[in-house]
């Protein structure tokens, strides 16, 4: 008989507790997120979509044998070498056409493995994560262009005079504005836009 | 159906008086109600959300409102599919029945003095018949189905609706017992006059448990969680509805949800004063000055508290195994109820008064602002919750 009582106060004061906690929370401040409203705010160096600039590609295919799944694809000629020379901005001359340049983001694997050896800085991530479509070969991206404006005048000469300490503060200036690309560029990261040395 | 009757012009041939004073309430009841799940299922689905600390619904329609609504339209587009071996004739009544077992109870609530369907004297047991007709067509809809998941759940909705029927009747009785009258317009006079005649507070230790019996009982009666074990969705499929589509699994969602109403409102009607105020010497019976009756806002307020506390419960409480739902029936509600029913009706025979204990005129002030803190604290405290959490994901 007291264990029968028991058994219903137990209950009785259980079921309190969990209504307690269920009130509670109807008025808890809700942690869902409306994703195409509110976003969270990306960690930094997010790896997403990659991004090439091709102005800056000196053709070495550094990045094509790091990549672990084979999906950036690089075509290069020897260039004229009558032709005006072209330079990268980070003053490196480019001695190669890159013909094409497609990276196939269907099948990158985001290791980030392809940005590390790149000598002039030109392939990285953005934080473009919105790329779904419902066709997969629209996830080649093509980078190679036809009209690509190359810096023909060294942004960065070797310089002359090796004791030269107070080297001018822009450190990475970008290259010539490039108008037209095929693959929409999200904001690259920041990078102190000083026009390339005049 | 009386003042509707009389309302009619004298000229009108008996039987069309008659058949249009009982079509046009029952016409008006019947789109009310029918329209009444889609707030229903809406409400539910956002206090899930906001209990599980989730939004709910929220593209259709501002905050969601048009959610149900599109749900409902689906559902009445989609094809009915007859299952191969279905017997075609019960199929199709099952739904039907439980649809006429959860509307029929309607037509006795009284939402005002006046407002009111028919007058039965014989009210209560009135709602208690007709409720449980639904049980025949969960079972018709099992055994119809032929699937044995269906089966199981029919089976179980059987067992579980013999057994707290019981309950429910017994505790049901005390009211009854007190005002003398089936009729729930007296049932409702008895109680008049203010939160502290409510029958809810009468005996003060003793009502309120046998209100705590009826209101579990009617629970398991519309199997709602946690006596859901006749749809129990992770045992069996969807139980009695498992091989409906379409408007007969939508008949289905309506019952149950005018089902929850209907019980809530016999319970408000039997121990929460129907459609009196809670406060004392009638005030806001009616609007001040103007003289229209508040009865059905009243009312409707408590029959929806009622159905929001059914909710609460069930994303409280998880759901129970057979043999528990048998234990909680026959060995705790039923000794329970039977005790409370012979005490009290011997304190009204020879008890100090006959209307309750002397503190009676107090106790249900107390609770109710007791009650009330309770909540508001509640809230209050879910705010430090909310900047506890908010802290912790900053950390």
């Amino acid at each position: 008989m007291k264990q029968w009582f028991l058994d219903i106060w137990q209950g009785l004061s259980t079921l309190g507790v969990g209504l307690k906690i269920t009130w509670r929370h109807l008025f808890v401040s809700k942690v869902t997120l409306h994703y195409p409203e509110e976003r969270w705010t990306l960690p930094p160096k997010s790896r997403m979509r990659l991004f090439m600039k091709y102005e800056d590609c000196i053709g070495c295919g550094q990045c094509a044998r790091a990549c672990p799944v084979n999906c950036i694809y690089i075509k290069a000629d020897k260039r004229d070498p009558k032709a005006t020379p072209i330079f990268a901005a980070n003053g490196q001359g480019i001695k190669l056409d890159v013909v094409t340049f497609d990276i196939d983001m269907s099948l990158c694997c985001y290791c980030n493995l392809c940005t590390y050896p790149c000598p002039t800085d030109c392939i990285y991530m953005t934080p473009e994560y919105e790329f779904a479509t419902t066709d997969l070969t629209q996830h080649l991206y093509h980078f190679a262009k036809k009209d690509a404006k190359f810096l023909t005048v060294n942004p960065k000469p070797p310089a002359p005079k090796p004791p030269a300490p107070p080297a001018p503060p822009a450190a990475a200036p970008a290259a010539a504005p490039a108008t037209g690309t095929p693959p929409p560029p999200a904001a690259p990261p920041a990078t102190p836009a000083a026009p390339a040395g005049a | 159906m009386d003042g509707i009757y009389s309302l009619l012009p004298a000229s009108l041939p008996e039987w069309i008086a008659i058949a249009l004073a009982s079509l046009i309430p029952g016409v008006i009841l019947i789109t009310l109600v029918a329209l009444g799940p889609i707030a229903y299922v809406y409400v539910e689905t956002k206090v899930a959300g906001f209990m599980q600390d989730r939004i709910g619904p929220k593209r259709v329609g501002p905050h969601g409102m048009l959610q149900t609504v599109a749900d409902a339209i689906k559902l009445m587009f989609k094809e009915a599919i007859f299952p191969a071996g279905a017997d075609k004739v019960l199929f199709l009544i099952a739904p039907c029945l439980v649809v006429v077992g959860a509307f029929m109870p309607l037509v006795v609530i009284p939402f005002s003095a006046k407002l009111q369907t028919v007058d039965l004297n014989v009210g209560v047991f009135y709602v208690t018949a007709i409720a449980s007709l639904s049980t025949v067509g969960l079972i018709m809809a099992g055994w119809a189905s032929n699937n044995k998941y269906a089966l199981f759940g029919a089976m179980r909705s059987a067992a579980q609706i013999v057994s707290y029927e019981i309950p429910a009747v017994m505790s049901l009785l005390v009211p009854v017992l007190l005002v003398g009258s089936l009729s729930l317009q007296d049932i409702i006079q008895a109680q008049a006059g203010g939160l502290n005649n409510w029958f809810l507070f009468r005996y003060f230790p003793l009502m309120p448990i046998v209100f705590a019996v009826f209101f579990t009982a009617t629970l398991a009666e519309c199997n709602r969680a946690p006596f859901d074990i006749p749809e129990a969705e992770s045992e069996l499929v969807a139980g009695f509805h498992t091989e409906y589509s379409g408007f007969f699994f939508a008949m289905f969602f309506l019952a149950e949800y005018t089902e929850m109403v209907v019980v809530s409102a016999t319970a408000a009607v039997l121990f929460m004063g129907g459609w009196h105020s809670p406060f004392p010497n009638g005030i806001l019976d009616t609007i001040p000055k103007t003289g229209i009756p508040l009865g059905p806002f009243w009312l409707l307020l408590k029959a929806w508290s009622l159905v929001f506390f059914q909710m609460w419960l069930r994303w409280t409480l998880p759901r129970l195994r057979v043999d528990q739902l048998m234990h909680v029936a026959w060995k705790v509600l039923l000794p329970i109820s039977m005790t409370l029913l012979v005490a009290i009706g011997g304190f009204a025979l020879w008890g100090p008064t006959h209307n309750g204990f002397p503190w009676d005129r107090y106790v249900g002030w107390f609770l109710t602002a007791g009650a009330i803190a309770w909540l508001l604290y509640g809230i209050y405290d879910a705010r430090r919750w909310s900047k506890r959490r908010i802290e912790e994901m900053a950390a």
